[in-house]
């Protein structure tokens, strides 16, 4: 499979990274370069293979549901580029 | 006084045990070493305050005896790592500045154990990369010179654009250069593809990644989380032992982390291999592997039969998809955590028109290009209609990879014998400028082991042609990262060690 340019638009705005024009046909050239190497996949046989969900198989340790931290907005909050009184400050949201 | 910072982390610390030395002028004497090497570019931040802060504290304690396994030893930290009140950025330009309010578990493990933190090391961007290249910081320059550069070109090119030098590895390249360079004792590393271990390679070094599972990943800048492990750079087998025992451990915050007791790491170091069954894998033999690592992997084997060890041919057969399957997989999950660099709750922001503007803006500038790539791929093939063509294949090709292992283990095999790089360093500049997929073949040897969340260990075991290092690895079974240190410190022993050329970059 390869992508085509309109595709890589779509990719990039799910992504959220916004491309210039001028950035298109080389990122769609790199990322056919990455699906070509990957094709190579198509040709093992997968019937009847349980895809990988757990690197290490062990159960799932489980806790209380419960809170355990937490009381510290200010720390919370100090690297964030714009905040106010413990809050984020964003750009209007809701119209 | 002999120069300090040529004695390995194990001579240092007996050293500082029966008080010959002091932790504070072990630190001072590598804070002034990597003054002179600024030009290698493998710290990104010093903290010389913070270093000679903690190295008196260790003195206090040495003096009172209340030492701790790791108490006075100098390290550097990768950037990856979170240290609590110091500029962390996984060398990006998204995180700016960022400074964490808490500390990573691993590295709070090592401070508990009376460490020293000389600083942060440089990185590929968000550990994206195999050559350090891709780092906000710009690139690293490895301690080992090109072949036949005089002293006059090496200083040129170290001054103007660093063309040609050598690349450290990646993506833990600031590690390798600052251990080979002896900027430190030792280095905390992460590994998701193969960066422990191809700059370990690259630098005559001992990386290992261990198990995954083994040590927790909180406060590690996540990468991609079911491949992501951490574990450390040093000069020596045993060095890198004594490391992984602090680094090592179960961590309520992590629910990947495994709640088993952690061995004297160290303890395994000496022991006899004697009856050991070492697997050799047909199909690490692969097309266009040069002449002189193939005899390097000869030798190894050989060693390892001197040694007492059994020599087994073995068969992986699903290492070939390894690497291909890594590019769905990693991606795919980067391109999940790195959703959380959107400019609102820390480092950099753009302003947009709206918000979706002001997140696409944000991303766009403060991602480099490899990270961009590798969240687009991942945004592909996570994205309707192609997931299962995509992701589900690969995550079942990865059961098939890690069903190969487990063959050759149940068949009594102890662990495999591999070349660990394809080829020895390469120069700055030199390799995927026009295809993405040129660069990731650097780590064909050992990704195979992140999709299998087996401990491996790359270690140097001799020189190519032109005076470079070439690094063996040795792949283990689950949690036995002791009969890696067995068997590492035989090869070791025969192989001798590795330096690079006097401090030329000084």
């Amino acid at each position: 499979m390869s992508v085509d340019q309109a595709t890589v638009r779509r990719i990039a705005h799910l992504a959220r990274i916004a491309v210039t024009e001028d950035e298109v046909p080389h990122l769609q050239g790199e990322l056919n370069a990455i699906l070509d190497f990957v094709a190579q996949l198509d040709e093992v046989d997968v019937s009847g293979v349980e895809p990988m969900t757990s690197v290490t198989p062990m159960a799932m340790k489980k806790r209380v549901d419960e809170v355990t931290d937490g009381f510290y907005a200010d720390r919370v909050t100090a690297n964030a580029p714009a905040s106010d009184d413990h809050f984020f400050i964003v750009p209007k949201v809701v119209e | 006084m002999t120069d300090l910072t040529q004695l390995t982390l194990a001579e240092a610390r007996d050293a500082l045990r029966s008080k010959t030395i002091s932790a504070s002028e072990l630190t001072k004497a590598h804070l002034a070493a990597m003054e002179q090497a600024r030009a290698l570019n493998a710290y990104v931040l010093e903290t010389p305050d913070q270093a000679l802060a903690m190295a008196a504290k260790s003195d206090e304690k040495l003096a009172k005896g209340e030492a701790g396994p790791l108490e006075g030893i100098p390290l550097g930290i990768k950037d990856l790592y979170a240290t609590q009140g110091v500029r962390t950025t996984a060398c990006s330009n998204i995180l700016g500045d960022f400074t964490p309010q808490y500390e990573s578990t691993v590295t709070s493990q090592l401070w508990r154990d009376g460490a020293v933190m000389l600083g942060k090391l440089n990185n590929d961007e968000f550990a994206m990369g195999s050559s350090n290249e891709s780092s906000s910081f710009g690139p690293v320059v490895s301690p080992w010179a090109p072949p036949n550069w005089s002293q006059d070109k090496l200083d040129a090119a170290l001054k103007g654009d660093k063309k040609g030098l050598l690349v450290p590895g990646g993506s833990s390249g600031g590690s390798s250069a600052a251990v080979a360079a002896h900027l430190c004792l030792g280095a905390t590393a992460t590994d998701t593809g193969g960066s422990i271990r191809q700059p370990a390679a690259f630098t005559g070094t001992v990386g290992i990644k261990p198990t995954y599972g083994r040590c927790s990943r909180w406060g590690i800048v996540a990468f991609a989380s079911s491949l992501d492990q951490a574990g450390p750079i040093a000069r020596t087998v045993r060095d890198s032992a004594i490391m992984l025992r602090s680094m090592a451990g179960h961590d309520a915050k992590d629910t990947t982390s495994v709640d088993r007791a952690v061995p004297d790491y160290e303890a395994a170091v000496g022991r006899s291999i004697k009856g050991m069954k070492i697997g050799i894998p047909k199909e690490y033999r692969v097309e266009g592997l040069s002449e002189e690592i193939d005899q390097l992997w000869l030798k190894g084997v050989q060693w390892l039969r001197d040694a007492g060890a059994e020599i087994v041919d073995v068969s992986l057969p699903h290492t070939k998809y390894a690497l291909p399957a890594y590019y769905i997989v990693a991606p795919a999950e980067a391109s999940s955590n790195l959703a959380r660099y959107d400019g609102v709750r820390y480092g950099l922001r753009v302003p947009g028109k709206d918000i979706a503007d002001m997140y696409e803006k944000t991303r766009a500038a403060g991602f480099g290009s490899e990270v961009r790539r590798r969240i687009m791929i991942g945004t592909y093939v996570l994205s309707a209609g192609y997931y299962d063509a995509y992701y589900v294949r690969a995550q079942k090709i990865r059961t098939l990879i890690r069903q190969d292992f487990e063959n050759v283990y149940h068949a009594g095999v102890d662990a495999i014998l591999t070349p660990a790089t394809p080829s020895p360093a390469f120069g700055i500049g030199e390799m995927g400028a026009s295809d993405p997929v040129e660069m990731y073949l650097n780590d064909i040897f050992t990704v195979t082991v992140n999709m299998a969340g087996l401990p491996g260990l790359a270690l140097p075991a001799g020189l190519s042609s032109g005076g470079l290092p070439l690094g063996l690895q040795l792949i283990g079974r689950p949690f036995d990262e002791e009969a890696l240190f067995s068997i590492a410190e035989v090869i070791e022993q025969a192989a001798g060690h590795f330096k690079p050329q006097q401090a030329w970059w000084a």
